[in-house]
This record gives C-alpha cells, structure tokens and sequence, in this order.
C-alpha cells in the first residue's frame, strides 16, 4: 500500500522546498535528505515484506484497462534501491558541492522531481504513463546539467536536451503505433494482446522502441550525448546521471519492453548482444584517450553499459543474473568515481590529468576511495565488479559464444588501462601542484566512504544463500517473462 | 494510408531539419515539428470514421464516438513539449548571451 | 500611468477593456471543465495569455507594479501542493491516490463530478502562473548585455 508514497514523497518535499525555501538552501538539503532516506527506507521495507509477490496499486480505484495502475515485483523494489542509495549519498555531498556553485534552493528541487520521475518510471504499469515520468525526469536534468552557469554547459545541455526530444517523440511514435495495434495502454494488457497481432508490427515497434532508449541508454551509435553531458553536470548530477538514470530510463525500459512485454524475441536479443560488445569497445577505447576526468569516466559508463545490455541479450539465466547485478555494481562504483572527480575537481579547480598530479598526500580518503572504486570498475578480484564481469563472461561462453566473450576480456583490460591513467596521472604522478588546501568536507568524505565500502559488501549479494533471496527473484522475474502479465492481470 | 504516409513525411521534416539546420531557433523549430507530427499521428489512430467527438450533451442521443484516449494523451504529451521548449528557449537566450550567435558551428567550446 | 512604456495610448484602452474578459472567458473554461470542452489546462492558458497581453502593451515595469511576481512565484507551486493534498486526501478516505472522495452529483450540474471541478480550478491556476512566468522570465533576459569570447 506505500507504492505510491514512491512518487508522492519526493514530488510533495520538491514543491515544499520551492515554497518554505527564502534564499539559504539549509532547509532545501535537509528536507531532500530526509525525503531520500524515507524512500530508501521505504525500498528496503518494501523489500522485506514483499515475499516474492506481485502488488498491483490502482490509482483513484479505477480497474486496469481504464485507470493507471502502479506494479511492485522484485525488479521494482531491486531498482528503487538502487535510486535511494544514490539519490541520498548524492544528496549527502550535494551539501557542499552545490554551494561552491550556488546557494539556491533551486538544485534540490529540481532533484526531487528528478527522484520523481525515476521512481515513477520504475513503478508505473502504464505504457504513457512511463513516458511522462520520463519527461518529467529528463526535464529537470536539462536545467540540471546546465547548473554551473558555464557557456560550455549550456552547450552540453542543449545537445542532451535535443537528442532527447528526439529519442522521446520515438517513443511517443511507438507507443502510438502499439496504442493502435493492441488498444492499450497497460503494460500487461500489451503483452497479453502481442501473440495475437501482426509480427511485423511488433518488429517495427520494437526497432523505434530500441532506438528510443537506445537513446536514453547510450548504446554505442547513440552515444553523442552522454559524454558531453556526463562531463559537464556537477559531480553530484553526473554520479545520479551516470550511476542511476541511464539504467532506469534505459536498461529498465528496455527489460520492461523487450522481456516482460514482447517475450523476448531472438532477433532483438541478437541485435543486444551485438550492440552491447560494440559499445564495450568503441567506448572503451574511446576512453582510454580522453585527458579530461570527467569525460573518461563518461566514456567508460557507455562502455559498462555494454556489459549490462551483453549480459541481457545472451539470455539464459546466468546471462540475466551478470545483467542484473552489474547494474548494481554499475551504479555505485561509477558513482563514487564520479564523487572522487568532484572532489578533485573542487580542490584543483581542474579536470585535466595532465594538470593534476600527487593528490595523495593531500586528499587521503579521495585517493583511497578512488583506487578501490577504479579496481572494482576493471574487475580485480574481491570486489563486486569481478563478479558480475565474470558472470558475464561465463554466460557468453556457456551459451556458444566464446568470440563475444572473449571481446569482453579485451573490454575489461581497456577498462583497467583508462582507469590506471586516472590513478597514474591523477593521484601518483610525480608532478607537483601548487594546491596546498584540501577542501573536501566531512559530507562528501562521509559519502566516498559509504559508497567504497559497498564496493567491498557488494560482493556479499552474489554468494549462495544470499543470492536466492535477492538477486534470483529477479532474475526470475525477466527470465519467466510472460509471468509478469499473468501477474498483473491477476491469474 | 496516405495520411499517415504524410504524418510520417512531416515527422521526417522535422528530423532533416533538426539534423541539417544550423541555428539554434531553427532548430527548437523542427524539434516541434517533430512533436506536431506525433500528435497528429496519435489523433489519426483515433479516428473512426463516422462518428463524433466524444462528449456527453443533454438532451442528445450517444453515437458512435472517436476514441478518446489519444486525444488525452495529445493533451498530456502537448504539456510536455511546452515545458520542453520553453527549457530549450531558455537554453538558447542563454547561449546567445554567452557566444553572441546563434550559428552551431561556431558554438564549439566543447571537445569532441 | 507611465506613458512612456509599453505601446501606444489606442493599444492600451484597448487591453484595458479586453483583459478582463479575457480572464472572465478563461475562468468560465476553468469551471466549465467538467461539462464542456476545455478545463484545466485550457482556460489556465487564456488566463495566462491574458496577462501577457498586459506585459506587451504596458511593459515591464508597469506589469512588475501591478502583479507581485514573487507571489505569483509562490502561488504556482501552492497550487500544485494543493493538488498534491487532495490526492493524498484520497488516499488516506480509501487508500486510493486520487479518489474522487465527493460526491458525484448529478450530470450535467455545475456541481458535480466530485473532485474534478476542484482540480480543474487547481490545474487552472498552475497552468495560468507556469505559463505567464516562463514567457516573463524569458522576455526579461538581456540579450545585448552578452559576454564576448
């Protein structure tokens, strides 16, 4: 019954925080902490209680074909943590962050209604109403991006903002066309009518559908804006952008659609697995020749992408599991890559590795927690990334592809040579700054330190035991596809 | 069938020129264009031909009516491109004020 | 009156008398919601139009005068808390967001439909404030005051 509390708790504290706020922003950050607490809380609950069932939450008690209706299964709750753990450590370096930009009540708001829009993406039932969470979410990044107030932001922004008016009138076209086809609009009705209609029209839907969060994923000949974007946001925006949105508005989409409601045709999952070893190297060799910080680690989030969509498009269970828990280990290592070039970015006042040099010293936690967030991202062994990376990699081999995962062994290495520049350049080189004062606060320390440790606990969720009470429902739950519309229609 | 061929040419229009075109006013221009063709696609699938728009008078018998829930989502979907605009708007004002131009190409602060 | 500002003396007389019914036939879309064509986001433009007019014809500064922005500021977003209310009142009467908790009515009553009168009134003034301030902010930036590069 808290299902909808998912949407309403963030969208009430942003507008909230638009009518108490004056000019500090103290009550803004505390409000928006407390509210992403409540709804990490809330996802854990959730997550307790659930029992491996389904929860349908019909809005204004109106039945499924007619009102929209709001769906739990474990997927949900899995992707709603996710969100809570970023949001609230975004939030907990925000604090300081923000305020060497501005201090305006404005960026919490505007976070809020991004919370809003990922949240409601992930809960929604409703085919239209996905897109409009979608909008909403995508909105408030443009003005997001665009934050710093930098001619070289608005650009950034602009061109995000472009490409995602296209990729989202796409969308609006094929939902369009799957309205006309199936004359629905609810996810499980969709399923239920998709046997039953033409298979060209379902291969056409699906070809703008991939193209529309192909889009907002940024598999590879999609990827223009990310890089831009990623680099240009504030640290805080781009670990949310980079560690959080992609993978909802993209990866989650596209599970949604692609399994749960078309059943997972071969020639889609084919066009993934493609797809997804083109992006791990394009991206990644694209990344080991980027100079500027920020724009490596953007690079190298196509890259991981690549990973999570080659790990989906193999398609048996062990394939799905990798998919599934590298968007976990995804979303927190690069996350916390993304704090670390923040608080670099702040104390040096540049992205440039040339320019940087024996931070080591000087920024202790930064450097520490940069060295085991760069090992997890290229896969060494005892973190989380090693895991998933390899689950992956077994997947491809078990399932007759030993050519793609040998190609993803090379995207791995590609990983660990970008990332080595960064610690080689960045925090071990011998070139001396003239920065002498470190000024990472005590929030954003707080945050890195949370968010390495999980890099470490991460781990823990793929051992025997473990693993079937929290990653194997989900699995389940794309894997069994067309359980998902008996599910919801109540069968 | 040749509507919709003409819905399609317009959303076309819209992408050539969001892909062509190098100032930015034209551009948020063709990016609406492109938002224009898909409402009037969505309107088109609720069409059936014969039938009225589906309100309930007094005192009037009910008829076969359009469908009404693309004309909703026009509604919802018209909202979100005013909001859309008006950020890309602001980003172009924007812009202006910092590169005084208009022209792409000469935008270009940004590597690669 | 400033005289100097805004258009000439004919445009003005005439906003004057055409503004207030603009926002009168705005309010009857509002309330009409309902019933007729229209609603919500419909009248909340007309209204919004409206005021626009008035910034055309009268400038700025008069506007800035005559409206206090920063409440119009605040009221956008009370109106959309107060949507916000009202779903969660009907979330907690039958733990159903959104219900519509009043009574329907009649059909064909102004006073009907329960709720939706209420949040056509809300939209309305959300869609009027919203609207007015994009085009106000946006009209009140400087564009020759721009930094070389």
């Amino acid at each position: 019954m808290i299902l909808p509390l998912f949407i309403i708790i963030p969208l009430l504290s942003a507008f909230l925080i638009a009518i108490v706020s004056g000019k500090k922003d103290n009550f803004a950050n505390g409000l928006s902490i407390i509210s992403a607490l409540l709804l990490l809380f809330g996802a854990i609950y959730n997550f307790i209680t659930q029992n491996q069932e389904v929860i349908i939450y019909k809005i204004g008690n109106w039945d499924a074909p007619i009102g929209i209706n709001l769906v739990q299964d474990s997927l949900t709750i899995f992707m709603l943590i996710i969100v809570g753990l970023i949001s609230l450590t975004s939030l907990i370096y925000s604090r300081q962050y923000i305020r060497y930009i501005s201090t305006d009540w404005k960026y919490y708001s505007l976070f809020m209604f991004l919370i809003t829009g990922m949240n409601g993406v992930i809960i929604t039932g409703d085919l239209f109403n996905l897109y409009v969470f979608m909008e909403i979410a995508l909105l408030s990044t443009y003005a997001l991006v665009a934050y710093g107030g930098k001619a070289e932001e608005f650009e950034a922004s602009f061109k995000y903002a472009i490409m995602g008016i296209v990729s989202s009138t796409f969308i609006l076209v094929g939902i369009a066309i799957t309205y006309s086809a199936t004359s629905t609009l609810t996810l499980a009705k969709i399923a239920e009518q998709i046997p039953h209609i033409n298979t060209k029209i379902v291969y056409l839907v699906g070809g703008i559908f991939l193209m529309g969060f192909g889009l907002k994923a940024a598999i590879i000949p999609f990827h223009t804006w990310l890089p831009d974007a990623h680099s240009s946001a504030p640290a805080p925006i781009s670990a949310m952008l980079s560690g959080v949105m992609i993978k909802v508005l993209g990866i989650y989409a596209i599970i949604r659609i692609f399994y749960n409601i078309f059943g997972a045709p071969e020639f889609f999952l084919n066009i993934f697995m493609i797809l997804g070893v083109i992006s791990i190297l394009i991206a990644g060799f694209l990344a080991i020749t980027q100079w500027d910080m920020k724009r490596l680690l953007a690079y190298s989030s196509i890259s991981q992408i690549g990973y999570i969509l080659l790990g989906l498009g193999i398609g048996s269970t062990l394939g799905i599991l990798g998919a599934v828990f590298h968007i976990f280990n995804h979303a927190i290592f690069k996350s916390l890559l993304f704090y670390n070039a923040g608080s670099v970015e702040m104390t040096t006042e540049t992205r440039d590795l040339k320019k940087m040099g024996n931070l080591k010293k000087l920024m202790p936690v930064t450097s520490k927690t940069s060295m085991i967030a760069s090992l997890a991202i290229s896969g060494i062994p005892p973190f989380n990334g090693f895991f998933s990376k390899l689950i992956i990699i077994i997947a491809a081999i078990q399932s007759g592809h030993p050519i793609l995962a040998a190609l993803a062994v090379i995207g791995s290495i590609q990983t660990l040579a970008a990332l080595l520049k960064v610690q080689r350049f960045g925090f071990h080189s011998e070139n001396k700054t003239e920065v002498t004062e470190n000024k990472t606060s005590f929030g954003m320390k707080f945050a890195m330190i949370t968010l390495a440790f999980l890099c470490f606990a991460g781990a823990i969720l793929i051992i025997p035991g473990i693993r079937e009470v929290t990653l194997d429902p989900i699995v389940e739950v794309i894997k069994n596809n067309g359980e998902y519309m008996n599910m919801v229609l109540g069968r | 069938m040749i509507l919709y061929l003409l819905c399609f040419t317009l959303l076309l229009v819209g992408l050539y020129g969001i892909l062509t075109k190098r100032d930015l006013i034209k551009i948020i221009l063709s990016a609406s264009i492109m938002g224009y063709a898909t409402n009037l696609l969505l309107i088109l699938f609720a069409y059936r031909n014969g039938s009225i728009f589906p309100i309930l008078r007094k005192g009037v018998e009910t008829m076969p009516m359009v469908d009404p829930l693309p004309q909703a989502l026009v509604l919802t979907s018209i909202v979100i491109e005013l909001g859309t605009t008006a950020l890309l708007v602001a980003l172009a004002l924007k812009l202006f004020q910092k590169y005084k131009t208009y022209d792409i190409t000469k935008i270009r602060k940004l590597s690669g | 009156m400033d005289n100097k500002s805004g258009m000439t003396i004919i445009v003005k007389t005439i906003t004057r008398i055409t503004v207030p019914t603009i926002i009168l036939y705005g309010c009857y879309i509002i309330f009409h919601g309902h019933l007729t064509p229209g609603g919500g986001f419909a009248g909340g433009v007309i209204i919004a139009l409206a005021l626009l007019n008035v910034m055309i014809a009268f400038g700025r500064k008069f506007t800035n005068n005559w409206l206090n922005i920063n409440f119009l500021e605040k009221l956008e977003s009370i109106s959309a808390t107060l949507f916000l209310i009202l779903g969660i009142l009907g979330f907690l009467i039958s733990s159903a967001f959104l219900f519509n908790f009043i009574n329907h009515g009649e059909l064909f009553r102004l006073l009907s439909a329960g709720t939706i009168p209420v949040l056509n009134i809300i939209i309305g003034i959300e869609v009027a404030m919203s609207l007015f301030l994009v085009v106000w902010v946006l009209a009140g930036l400087k564009l020759d005051k721009g930094e070389e590069l």
